[in-house]
């Protein structure tokens, strides 16, 4: 009898045992899942140029550089810019603002989106699926206008499923920034014009 | 062949075919809308009470249900649709320029398609994926793509758009904007005949809670042309805005859509009144402003922001 007690009680017991220790680990696991994430998600966005157009520019101790206190807040709302830029004779087919977060082309003045986390000017009430659809669909929210050049679009929406979760984790955990950026210009408008 | 080899291929045969079922659609999309199923005279033509404006387009809509199925609507505002579900809708100007498809497949998920008449009217062929920009005989008047498709109807709870309890109330709403005639069956008609089940007892003849008519036909027009992006579910757009109605009673609609819009009133009647294509709304599908429909809102938005400003002490 001892013996069968024993034989039943020690592979229960080690099942609990097994089973608290699987949910003692599994936060930490989840958080390393996480914090796994985001650091793709910063590489990706690091190593595809998001700063480079996200970020306003500004002119450092060693010449032009991103500004990080600012970054990826998109173009800065303090920088009004009404109407395209008037290019010099030449092959000439787009300006850009010292900031590097204006473009002036054919398709009129594009203003680079505030990605960070902000809930009124920024990302903070988009989903990951609504900054999938963004890309993938090459339109605002995935569903509004058209996202203008130079965004490379037709290169980004090559992103699996996976990157773009990463990305989205690592832009949910960078510090949020109140920049509401402006709405394009149409080619040769005023910002007067702009309202019809 | 050696057993081991036959083995092999017949291992390879089985893994191919596992591969080809799994999460692939059973067919391609036909080439040609005559083998959709489309027959005039067998599908249900149908006419939601509060259509999308497509500039002036006249429009014809069916739907097809796999015999002995039924559309489940226990959810009021979400029906969900049995696989095997297509729906049809024409677009004509002076004559039928493109019929749009969609189907629900056996794993539940929805396909979009859209089909572009020949000038002689006698065939339509499917359009590629990515749309067509500007049909050079219809002056411009452009193809959607899948993506785009998929943009405004898979933003609601519910694919199908205008298809629905309120869009086929037999409580038409006489002001709404553009409404086709009723025709082969509205909701009631469809519950007789066993084509819904589970519609909550006595609501047949959903209706807008509104106070006036204007009201009632702002708040229509509102939900069929903004509502299936603007709404509340977990895929709506990021904006705080809710322009889509319910049918679920005490839900209180009319106020909730109220209470966002009013705050936001100039800059919606800007965006509704603009076919600048970086700020018009609706973003897709149209090129000419509704000016039937904007005058309502007008009317409708400024009436209640005078009683608003009234109200306050």
């Amino acid at each position: 009898m001892n013996r069968l007690k024993q034989t039943c009680v020690w592979p229960v017991t080690g099942m609990f045992l097994l089973g608290a220790i699987t949910l003692a680990t599994e936060p930490a696991r989840a958080a390393d899942s996480d914090a796994a994430k985001v650091a793709r998600g910063k590489y990706l966005v690091t190593t595809s140029a998001c700063n480079d157009c996200h970020t306003p520019w500004h002119v450092g101790p060693a010449g032009p550089e991103p500004d990080m206190s600012r970054m990826l807040s998109g173009h800065p709302e303090s920088l009004v810019i009404n109407q395209p830029a008037t290019l010099p004779a030449g092959p000439w087919t787009l300006a850009a603002a010292p900031t590097n977060t204006a473009w002036s082309g054919a398709w009129g003045v594009s203003f680079t989106a505030n990605l960070t986390p902000d809930a009124e000017t920024g990302l903070g009430k988009w989903t990951q699926a609504t900054f999938m659809q963004a890309i993938r669909t090459g339109r605002h929210m995935g569903r509004g206008r058209q996202i203008l050049p130079p965004m490379p679009i037709a290169m980004y929406r090559n992103f699996t499923d996976e990157d773009f979760g990463a990305i989205f984790a690592y832009l949910r955990s960078i510090p949020p920034i109140k920049n509401r950026v402006p709405e394009p210009l149409p080619p040769g408008a005023t910002a007067a014009a702009v309202e019809k | 062949m050696s057993s081991p080899a036959l083995y092999l291929t017949h291992l390879i045969a089985a893994v191919a075919a596992l591969a080809w079922g799994v999460g692939v659609h059973a067919d391609p999309l036909p080439k040609h809308l005559r083998d959709t199923g489309l027959d005039e005279s067998r599908n249900l033509s149908f006419s939601p009470q509060y259509p999308l404006w497509s500039d002036g387009a006249h429009k014809r809509r069916w739907i097809y249900l796999p015999p002995g199925t039924a559309i489940d609507a226990s959810r009021p505002d979400a029906w969900e649709f049995p696989p095997g579900t297509r729906l049809w809708k024409e677009f004509s100007l002076t004559g039928p320029v493109e019929t749009r498809f969609i189907e629900r497949l056996p794993d539940g998920t929805w396909r979009y398609a859209a089909y572009v008449w020949n000038e002689e009217r006698t065939d339509a062929t499917l359009a590629p994926s990515e749309g067509i920009a500007a049909l050079p005989t219809h002056d411009g008047y452009s193809i959607p793509s899948e993506s785009d498709c998929r943009a405004c109807h898979e933003s609601a709870a519910v694919p199908v758009l205008g298809f629905s309890a309120l869009q086929l109330s037999s409580d038409r709403d006489s002001l709404a904007p553009h409404a086709d005639a009723l025709t082969d069956i509205d909701l009631g008609g469809l519950v007789a005949r066993g084509l819904i089940k589970n519609l909550p007892p006595g609501s047949t003849r959903p209706r807008i809670d509104a106070s006036w008519q204007i009201e009632r036909a702002s708040l229509g027009y509102l939900h069929g042309n903004c509502g299936h992006c603007h709404n509340e579910t977990d895929t709506r757009v990021p904006v705080d805005l809710t322009l889509a109605q319910s049918v679920i009673a005490g839900s209180a609609g009319s106020d909730r859509v109220l209470r966002s819009l009013l705050n936001v009133r100039s800059r919606f009647l800007a965006r509704v009144s603009s076919r600048n294509p970086q700020k018009q709304m609706p973003p897709l599908g149209t090129r000419h402003i509704d000016v039937e429909a904007l005058a309502l809102l007008e009317r409708w938005i400024s009436e209640k922001s005078s009683t608003t400003e009234e109200s306050k002490p």
